[in-house]
C-alpha cells in the first residue's frame, strides 16, 4: 500500500519476463504533471514494452504502476484508457477504411457503450471539437480522406489527433516521428509542445535532434534496465550511454 | 430528425432507391406475377433471407463468421410451431368431442408425445399455450442463448475461425439434442400438421398471400432496422473492430460488448425469419436448423454481397431458385455448381452481387467517384462502409 504522491506517472520497479528473458527489468521511473519525458535507447532496450506495461497491453511480472495514485496493473486496457491514458503505436494505427473525419468521431469519448454508441449523435459540439483536433494535427482540409489513402507521416498525426480529442491526462508515444520528413518532424516537435502543456508526455525516439528539442527530461533504457537519467546534456555526456548508445 | 431519418434508415439518395426497387418488386412484381404457390415458395426463401441480413451485420460488418446460424433461425420457429402445434391439438380435442376413437390421444396434447407415452404437457410447453408470451419467447430465447455464446466466447477473445467452428459445433449439437428428445420436441419428424393461428388458417390459399406480404413487409423492415444500426457510432465501430481490434480497445471501448451485440441482433433477425418459415410453410424440422442449412445461409449472404444489406436478400433469391430449379434436374450438378460460385465469390467478387451491380453503376455513369447526389458528409471515395450500406 503506497502513499499517495504528486507524480503522474509512478513506475516502481516493475518486470516483465518472457520465457526467461526480463524485456524490463525492475524499471523504476518518475514523471511529474505536465512533463515531458522521452524514453531513448538502443533496440531491444525494452522501450516499447515498458510503454505496453503502462497501458496494460502486457501484464508485468512484478511491480507497480500509479497513474495520478491509481494502480494500473490489472486493470483491462479500455478501463486504463477510460482513466486518461492514451498510447500511440509504433506503427501507425488508425482505422483504414473510416475518413478521417470518422476517425475521430470514433474516438470522440462519448457513448462509450453499446447503447450509447447506438443513440451517440454528432451534434454541433462535437463537430466542433473534431474540427479544431483536425486543426491541431494539420489534417483539416484531409477529412473526408479515406485514412488508408493518407501519407504515412499524416498517419501518424491522425493516431494523435484520435488520442487527443479523448483528452488524456498521460498521452504514451511510440517513435511518433519515425518515416516523417524533416518538415513533417519540425511541425511534430511543435505539435507535441503544444500539446504537452497541462499534461504529461512519454516519447520513445531514436531522433537525437527531435529529442533535444522536446524533452524536459531523458530516460536512457539498454537491456530493461534504466541506464540513466536527467537533462538531454546530461545524458549526452554520460559515459555509459556515449559507449552503449549514442557511439563515439 | 427527418434528415436522419432519410439519411440513416433509408441510406441517402441511392440506399433509398435501392430499398424502394426492392419493395417493389417484393411487394408488386412478384405477387403479381406469380400464382400463390410461387408465391408460397418465395414466402419460404424469404424467411431465410432474414438470417442473410443478420449475417451482413453480425459477419460483414462486424466480421464474426457464424456458422451456425440455423440454431437462432430454428429455435425461434420451433417456439412459434410449439404455439401453433398446441393449437391444432385443441382443436383436434375440440372437433372429435366425445367420439371415443379419436379421444385416444389425451386431450390438448401434442401427437408425438402420446406417441412416446407423455401423458402430460411438460412444463417448458406451457409459456406456448399464449400467443403473447409465445411471441416474446421466440425473439427472447434464441437472443439469450446468443448473449451466453457472445459473453462466453467474446471475452475470452475467442474469434475467427475458431468461433465459426463452436457454432457449427452448437448447431449441430442443437440438431442431436432435438432428434433425440422426441417426446419433447417431436424428434426427427419436426413439429408437423399445423393448421390455424389464433383460428386463422395458415394453409388457405388467400391467407397465404397475405402471409408473403406480412413476410416481405417485415424483411424490409429488418434491413431498415439493420441500415439504422450501421449508420450510428456503433456501425463505424462495427468496422473499426473488425479491421483493428486492438485499436478499438485502446480508444477505450470493451470489443467484447460490442460484439456480442451484434451477434444477438443478427440472432433475434434469424429467429423472426425462423418464425416466419413455420407460418408460411407450416412446419419446423431439426433437418433445418444443422449444419447443411446454416452454412448455406452464410452463402446465400456471400452471394448477395456480406457489405449489402439488399444484396443479401437478392443473394438468397437467386441461391434458392437455383437449388430448387437446378437441383431437381441435375442433383448430382448442383453440388459441384454451388462450390463453383462459393469459390467465385470468395476469390473474384468478395463484395457478391451487390459489389458487381455497383461496378456497372460505376462504369455507366463514368465519374471517377461513384457518389450518388445527397449524401451530406460521406466521403467520396468508395470503400464499402463508407457507401450508405446495402
Amino acid at each position: 500500500m503506497s502513499l499517495p504522491t504528486d507524480f503522474a506517472l509512478a513506475v516502481e520497479d516493475l518486470t516483465v519476463s518472457f520465457d526467461g528473458f526480463k524485456a524490463v527489468d525492475s524499471v523504476s521511473l518518475y514523471v511529474d504533471p505536465g512533463e515531458l519525458r522521452v524514453v531513448i535507447g538502443p533496440n531491444g532496450a525494452g522501450k516499447t514494452t515498458l510503454l505496453d506495461l503502462i497501458c496494460g497491453k502486457t501484464r508485468p511480472s512484478g511491480g507497480s504502476i500509479q497513474f495520478r495514485n491509481r494502480e494500473l496493473v490489472g486493470m483491462a486496457e479500455q478501463k486504463i484508457v477510460r482513466s486518461g491514458v492514451g498510447r500511440k503505436f509504433q506503427t501507425p494505427s488508425v482505422y483504414p477504411k473510416l475518413s478521417v473525419f470518422e476517425n475521430l468521431e470514433v474516438s470522440v469519448p462519448k457513448g462509450r457503450g453499446v447503447w450509447g454508441s447506438l443513440f451517440f449523435s454528432c451534434n454541433g459540439a462535437v463537430r466542433e471539437r473534431i474540427l479544431e483536433i483536425a486543426r491541431d494535427i494539420f489534417l483539416e482540409d484531409e477529412l473526408e480522406t479515406q485514412a488508408e489513402l493518407l501519407s504515412h507521416g499524416q498517419k501518424q498525426w491522425l493516431e494523435i489527433g484520435m488520442l487527443l480529442i479523448a483528452d488524456p491526462e498521460l498521452i504514451l508515444l511510440d517513435e511518433p516521428v519515425a518515416g516523417m520528413s524533416v518538415n513533417e518532424r519540425e511541425q511534430t516537435a511543435e505539435l507535441l509542445k503544444r500539446i504537452a502543456r497541462g499534461r504529461s508526455v512519454v516519447v520513445i525516439e531514436h531522433d537525437m535532434n527531435f529529442v533535444r528539442e522536446i524533452a524536459d527530461k531523458v530516460t536512457v533504457m539498454h537491456q530493461g534496465k534504466v541506464l540513466a537519467e536527467g537533462s538531454m546534456d546530461k545524458v549526452e555526456n554520460d559515459p555509459k550511454v556515449i559507449e552503449v548508445y549514442l557511439g563515439h | 430528425m427527418k434528415n436522419a431519418i432519410y439519411n440513416k434508415a433509408l441510406g441517402g439518395k441511392s440506399g433509398t432507391i435501392g430499398l424502394a426497387v426492392l419493395a417493389v418488386i417484393l411487394l408488386a412484381v412478384f405477387p403479381l406475377a406469380m400464382d400463390t404457390f410461387r408465391l408460397n415458395l418465395v414466402g419460404k426463401y424469404l424467411s431465410l433471407a432474414f438470417v442473410a441480413v443478420g449475417l451482413v451485420l453480425c459477419w460483414g460488418y462486424g466480421g464474426i463468421l457464424s456458422l451456425g446460424q440455423g440454431m437462432f433461425w430454428g429455435l425461434g420457429g420451433y417456439c412459434l410451431a410449439a404455439f401453433l402445434k398446441l393449437e391444432a391439438a385443441r382443436n383436434i380435442a375440440a372437433e372429435a368431442g366425445s367420439d371415443q376413437i379419436n379421444a385416444l390421444t389425451t386431450v390438448g396434447l401434442p401427437d408425438f408425445m402420446d406417441w412416446n407415452q407423455i401423458t402430460e404437457l411438460p412444463w417448458f410447453w406451457y409459456p406456448f399455450k399464449s400467443l403473447p408470451l409465445t411471441l416474446i419467447l421466440v425473439f427472447a430465447v434464441p437472443t439469450i442463448l446468443a448473449y451466453i455464446i457472445g459473453v462466453a466466447m467474446f471475452k475470452r477473445r475467442v474469434s475467427g475461425v475458431y468461433f465459426a467452428i463452436i457454432t457449427q459445433a452448437l448447431c449441430w449439437t442443437m440438431e442431436l439434442l432435438f432428434v433425440t428428445r422426441q417426446g419433447w420436441t417431436g424428434g426427427i419428424n419436426g413439429i408437423t400438421d399445423l393448421r390455424t393461428v389464433w383460428g386463422w388458417d395458415i394453409q388457405d390459399p388467400g391467407n397465404q398471400r397475405v402471409l408473403y406480404f406480412v413476410t416481405s413487409v417485415l424483411l424490409l423492415g429488418c434491413v431498415v432496422v439493420g441500415r439504422l444500426i450501421l449508420g450510428s457510432k456503433l456501425g463505424k465501430l462495427l468496422v473499426a473492430l473488425r479491421d483493428t481490434e486492438d485499436r478499438v480497445r485502446f480508444s477505450g471501448y470493451d470489443v467484447a460488448n460490442f460484439k456480442t451485440f451484434i451477434f444477438c441482433v443478427a440472432a433475434a433477425m434469424s429467429a423472426l425469419g425462423g418464425a416466419m418459415y413455420v407460418l408460411n410453410v407450416g412446419f419446423m424440422s431439426p433437418k433445418l436448423v444443422t449444419i447443411e442449412p446454416s452454412i448455406y445461409m452464410v452463402i446465400f449472404c456471400a452471394v448477395g454481397g456480406r457489405m449489402s444489406l439488399l444484396g443479401a436478400v437478392y443473394g438468397t433469391l437467386a441461391v434458392s431458385f437455383g437449388r430448387t430449379y437446378f437441383s431437381e434436374s441435375f442433383p448430382d450438378l448442383w453440388l459441384f455448381l454451388m462450390g463453383g460460385v462459393f469459390i467465385l465469390v470468395t476469390m473474384v467478387f468478395p463484395l457478391g452481387l451487390a459489389g458487381l451491380v455497383d461496378r456497372l453503376i460505376g462504369l455507366g455513369r463514368r465519374r471517377p467517384s461513384p457518389t450518388a447526389g445527397a449524401r451530406t458528409r460521406k466521403p467520396p471515395v468508395a470503400g464499402p462502409v463508407t457507401s450508405p450500406p446495402g
